[in-house]
């Protein structure tokens, strides 16, 4: 009880948690908007989608891991020099992990997701949830149990009698984030690609009709999703840190942003998601961090009984 | 009501003959054999409701944990301070005499039974309201939320879990110890099958598959689908209570993330039993999680590592290629050559 009352009279504490909440907020709604681009488009709810967060945050971390000795090792020039000044690589890692990430999702796609894109929504369910056990193990078994953070070397910065703290990175992650989804709306409003998507949603049989190649919208769209996954993994990574078996949070996590939205609603992803973020953070302060992810997975819960209870007194229900 | 047919009553008496002299005909085998009917039991108490009804939850998980917990705690609270035995911890500074082993673990099993049906008729009246994927969803992270929050309860020994009494010391052998657990879970199984193969032959049975095939069109014959889903959730509960209640027994420390609530291995495994078997057919949970008990071992023991890859596998290719089960796959292919127009599984009549 005392922390609750700290936390409300005291105004660092709540500036911290905005500003936390604000930055987590933003990632989470870069995995919800792909979660919510694949379940539109192909009617699929992506379990695995907080396992291929981690993957693209493992992936970042490789990539810096590697090349960040090989630059050191060249006779300093001018492009070495660039690289090695801090930041820089650990912002080109994030469109590393992107475009590795988009081929990963496509191969998955040519190999499991088209046989499940047609079927009901149980089996996409379960079919997902078993890559992401697969995948979990995976990448125990390649990247080690240990928990592993990529560190960028940036500074932080303080503010209200140093009592605010604020990374660098997580304003970095705020920008790149918004930049990111502001990308994907002029793609799918204006690219041809994206405009198949948007039909394909609306109705896959009659954009068919008219000659969009369905298999290779799904296999973008799917590609797309964790192409986006990558990115916020890398931010992950940088953020917070990476262990193989935490994905399962981040899918609940844009789950309950994508229900709370609802679907094809950006605007509406990325208010839930910087709310979740806040709340978060603010419970985080109030009822300590053991029961974090205690306190994720019952709001949804609770989400969900809410919501269905205010559709009940229409006589509608969730479905 | 449908009758049984000749060979399910013929197939049930050999199962349990067999199930009769198994531990004498494989004496080191007792632990894995106890194991096998009680997944036997989840798998068909989760299929009650997630084949019959058509109502896939991920979170029956939550009744195992709930059972286990309950089983643990009501042995050690009437003769010891449950405070001080978490205390403890894996120092055994503790001993249950004989009677109150035996008194305590009733009491257990008494209220494993008690809180697993309590937390389904709470959690059914809130959930159950729900359809599809959202129902799937939510009990999924409602299986997570409640294991998070019992590793979180300090007198249960929170993050670091809670070991259960060990047998009396000096009371009868450790080859009886195992004797009296497994043929518990092979009276568990008896009751469960006997009661599930009852109840889906009733009038009560056909409206969960009424529920299953059209809930909208159920309800408008004046079924009240709200108390025949909460009430299959609750047997469905019972049974998967008790089931925990025996694999605390059986292994002798909860772990609450690991063990009691863990839904990458027994919240899965049961749903993966009954779909490998069957879904929605009588024989189906038994047959798929025999078979797969038989699987998991060998890779448990050949593969250590790569188990949880192996199962993310199978079930992939079993949901893909399979959805219609071992039993399905089979009665699709004889059927196809007879009538392809009947596609509800039923008994052949002879």
């Amino acid at each position: 009880m005392d922390s609750i009352i700290q936390f409300f009279t005291t105004p660092s504490f709540l500036m911290q948690a905005l500003i936390n909440g604000m930055v987590i907020g933003a990632l989470f709604s870069l995995a919800a908007y792909g979660l919510a681009l694949v379940w539109g488009v192909m009617n699929i709810i992506n379990v695995a989608q907080g396992d291929f967060v981690i993957l693209g945050g493992y992936v970042a971390f490789y990539a810096l891991g590697i090349s960040t000795p090989f630059l050191e090792a060249l006779q300093p020039n001018f492009f070495s020099r660039i690289l090695l000044t801090p930041g820089i690589l650990p912002l080109l890692s994030i469109p590393i992990a992107s475009s590795i990430l988009f081929v990963f999702g496509y191969l998955l796609y040519k190999v499991i997701i088209y046989r499940i894109v047609s079927r009901d929504l149980f089996t996409s369910l379960l079919a997902t949830f078993g890559i992401s056990l697969a995948l979990q193990q995976l990448m125990n078994l390649s990247f080690g149990a240990d928990v592993q953070f990529i560190n960028t070397g940036l500074p932080t910065l303080f503010f209200m009698d140093d009592l605010v703290a604020l990374p660098v990175v997580r304003l970095f992650s705020l920008i790149l984030a918004s930049i990111l989804s502001v990308f994907i709306v002029i793609f799918l409003k204006k690219s041809k690609m994206g405009l198949a998507i948007r039909a394909v949603s609306q109705n896959a049989r009659a954009a068919a009709l008219i000659g969009v190649n369905t298999d290779r919208v799904y296999a973008f769209t799917f590609a797309l999703n964790t192409a986006i996954c990558g990115a916020c993994g890398a931010l992950v990574g940088m953020i917070f840190n990476l262990h193989p078996y935490i994905g399962t949070p981040y899918t609940v996590r844009s789950f309950m942003i994508v229900i709370f939205a609802g679907l094809g609603n950006l605007p509406a992803v990325i208010l839930s998601a910087l709310g979740l973020g806040v709340f978060e953070e603010s419970a985080d302060f109030m009822f300590g961090a053991e029961l974090r992810l205690a306190f994720v997975f019952s709001l949804l819960v609770f989400v969900l009984v809410f919501r269905n209870w205010r559709l009940s007194k229409k006589r509608e229900y969730l479905k | 009501m449908r009758d049984f047919t000749k060979n399910d009553i013929r197939l049930f008496i050999a199962l349990c003959s067999l199930g009769l002299v198994a531990p004498i005909l494989f004496p080191a085998y007792i632990n894995q054999l106890s194991f096998a009917w009680i997944f036997v039991v989840i798998a068909l108490s989760w299929d009650m409701q997630g084949g019959h009804m058509g109502y896939n939850s991920f979170g029956n998980i939550v009744f195992f944990g709930v059972g286990m917990y309950a089983a643990a705690s009501f042995q050690i609270l009437p003769f010891f301070s449950l405070g001080d035995w978490t205390e403890a911890g894996g120092v055994q500074t503790f001993e249950h005499s004989v009677s109150q082993y035996f008194s305590g673990y009733a009491l257990g099993i008494l209220f494993a039974a008690i809180a697993a049906v309590a937390t389904a008729f709470i959690f059914g009246n809130l959930i159950l309201k729900m359809r599809g994927h959202y129902f799937a969803i939510c009990t999924l992270a409602l299986g997570v939320a409640i294991g998070e929050v019992f590793a979180s309860i300090e007198i249960l020994g929170a993050g670091q879990g809670l070991s259960l009494a060990v047998w009396p010391r000096g009371f009868l052998d450790d080859t009886y110890r195992r004797l009296f657990f497994y043929y518990q879970g092979f009276l568990l199984f008896v009751l469960c099958f006997l009661s599930i193969s009852y109840i889906i032959r009733t009038r009560f049975g056909m409206t969960l598959n009424a529920i299953r095939d059209g809930e909208d069109k159920a309800e408008s014959m004046g079924l009240n689908t709200n108390f025949y889903k909460i009430s299959s959730w609750i047997l469905s509960a019972f049974f998967i209570g008790l089931c925990g209640a025996l694999v605390g027994h059986l292994v002798g420390f909860i772990d609450p993330i690991d063990v009691a609530f863990s839904g990458a291995t027994y919240g899965i495994w049961m749903i993966i039993m009954a779909i490998i078997g069957g879904k929605g057919r009588l024989w189906g949970p038994v047959i798929g999680a025999l078979f797969f008990h038989a699987f998991n071992e060998i890779f448990w023991t050949y593969f250590l590592g790569w188990q949880r890859v192996a199962l993310g596998l199978i079930i992939v290719i079993i949901v893909v290629f399979f959805p219609e089960g071992i039993l399905g796959f089979f009665q699709v292919r004889k059927k196809s050559s007879v009538s392809a127009l009947s596609t509800q599984p039923q008994q052949q009549k002879k």
